[in-house]
């Protein structure tokens, strides 16, 4: 049996290392191994939980995650940069801003508000949202439209089961999700000059929206979702750009004509509703063909080339049949 | 102050950018590989595109200075400015192009023919290149008012590199916009009539 850390100092203890040593307790426990060999992992694991700031139900029910198939085996990119370096143009532009002038952003308690054509429409506590929801660790690749991605370890529910809370009605061809509003919180939704317009809207069809796939996260790294990842609850949707992940998600609407979404209200040229990602397509000033896997180095850019549907062809190509891409990019 | 400027101070001052960057990148080789972030190599030929921005910024504010201000003693450094201008717009480009392309060249010239923010950000930097070339005592001699011809161009190129900023740009249009400004002041305060204009004031 291989030996396990079992001292672990304070600092040492990231969220990551965490994570990791959990997982390794984890399998080790499914292994039937004896969990004593393991309790500095489980320690570190306990010491993150206290540092999560997430409601106890919350936390409760990331802890009992369960792997998902749809997972990929890349190497992870690591807590710090998934963490430090983010598009979230609510807290900044500057991709250190985010984690940053995120922290004073107040997650809970959080509510959704549910409405347009639905059986059941209203606002409901986060807690009622996701109650009796198996939560499920997905790993992701996450492709920006700015040709760069990362393997990013999420926890989250299939953004199905929660739809299917709220009965759509078939006249329902789209749904809507909005960004909450907090420019006292988010110092970008009040600065002076601003490249898109606030709230942020996106916007799937309801055909992608109830894709298994499309996960709705609470989590990173095996803990809740950190601010400037998107807290409390945010949509992640692979194969598409990661602009269309909308974070901080405080309304939900089910629409039979759909809205512009931000990026293509700001740019449409540039940015399509579908936006999947598509090697083929470029953005009309750069190139899409190929993308910087995250950390590069100073001397590895780590370039790999982009795979349609960001390599989930498989699971998605047949939801745009017959659509020329080229044009509805 | 006078003696400051033609000392090789001035240059040491022109480096210090230069010295941040080798900081930066001794940071990410020995002490912290995170220190410039996921993406160190985009993050490196951001920089050094910005710090060639500030020193074009810094050679054209030297004649509108020397006209409106009278202040005559940075005019004998613009040959030092002006190079070191070229060496971090060159910088720029190679980090560009072995670090962020790695060489590649098909795509170096996919870039330069289908991608305008580059090809405008390739011109302007030829230009600069036929600039620094040509400052040198044997050159201004030898090409007389042709030398002063071919500077002109630098004009040019400043607008280039406005044009190749903006286009690039998917947020930060802000700052952009205030570059844009002062580069913009920078060439109108050239204009004859504007020059004109403050010296009436200034003799009423």
């Amino acid at each position: 049996m291989k030996t396990q850390p079992t001292k672990l100092t304070e600092a040492a203890v990231t969220p990551e290392a965490v994570y990791l040593n959990r997982r390794q307790y984890l399998k080790a426990s499914a292994l039937g191994l004896g969990a004593a060999a393991f309790s500095g992992a489980s320690q570190a694991a306990d010491d993150g939980q206290l540092s999560d700031p997430a409601p106890l139900w919350m936390k409760t029910q990331l802890n009992e995650s369960t792997a998902s198939p749809f997972s990929t085996n890349e190497a992870l990119t690591p807590y710090e940069y998934v963490t430090g370096y983010n598009n979230f143009y609510e807290f900044g532009t500057d991709k250190s801003d985010p984690e940053k002038y995120g922290q004073g952003f107040e997650p809970h308690p959080w509510s959704v508000m549910v409405s347009g054509a639905a059986e059941k429409t209203g606002t409901f506590d986060l807690e009622d949202v996701l109650k009796g929801l198996s939560v499920e660790e997905r790993i992701y690749r996450l492709r920006c439209v700015e040709a760069w991605s990362m393997v990013i370890p999420w926890l989250g529910v299939p953004l199905s089961s929660i739809l299917a809370r709220y009965r759509p009605l078939s006249r329902a061809k789209y749904v809507v999700f909005e960004t909450v509003y907090r420019p006292e919180q988010m110092p970008g939704q009040r600065a002076f000059f601003n490249a898109i317009d606030y709230p942020y809207i996106e916007v799937l069809r309801i055909d992608e929206a109830m894709h298994p796939l499309t996960l709705m996260a609470v989590g990173v790294y095996g803990r809740s979702l950190p601010n400037q990842n998107g807290a409390p609850l945010r949509l992640v949707v692979p194969w598409k750009y990661g602009f269309k992940s909308i974070k901080s998600i405080q309304k939900i609407s089910f629409v039979e004509q759909r809205p512009k979404t931000t990026w293509e209200r700001a740019n449409p040229r540039e940015y399509g509703f579908f936006a999947n990602v598509n090697p083929k397509v470029s953005h009309p000033r750069w190139s899409q063909a190929e993308e910087r896997r995250l950390p590069g180095s100073l001397f590895s850019a780590n370039r790999i080339p982009t795979k349609m549907f960001n390599g989930y062809a498989n699971e998605v190509a047949s939801l745009y049949q017959g659509l020329d891409l080229s044009v509805y990019y | 102050m006078r003696y400051f400027l033609a000392s090789k101070g001035f240059w040491l001052v022109l480096g210090a950018p230069l010295y941040y960057v080798l900081y930066q990148i001794g940071q990410v080789l020995w002490v912290r590989p995170g220190a410039l972030g996921p993406d160190p190599a985009q993050a490196l030929v951001t920089l050094l595109g910005e710090i060639a921005l500030w020193m074009l910024i810094l050679v054209l504010s030297v004649t509108p200075l020397r006209k409106v201000f009278q202040l005559l003693r940075l005019h004998g450094q613009r040959r030092a400015m002006g190079i070191a201008c070229f060496g971090y717009a060159l910088l720029h480009w190679l980090a560009y192009a072995a670090l962020l392309l790695e060489w590649q060249w098909a795509t170096l010239g996919d870039d330069l023919l289908k991608r305008p923010y580059i090809s405008v950000g390739f011109l302007a930097g030829l230009i600069l290149l036929a600039m620094a070339a040509t400052s040198n005592d044997w050159s201004t001699r030898r090409l007389s008012r042709r030398w002063r011809q071919l500077h002109r161009w630098g004009y040019l190129a400043a607008a280039l590199v406005i044009l190749h900023v903006f286009w690039i740009a998917r947020s930060n249009f802000f700052e952009i916009v205030i570059y844009a400004l002062i580069v913009a002041g920078l060439l109108v305060v050239r204009w004859p009539w504007f020059i004109q204009k403050i010296k009436m004031i200034k003799d009423v």
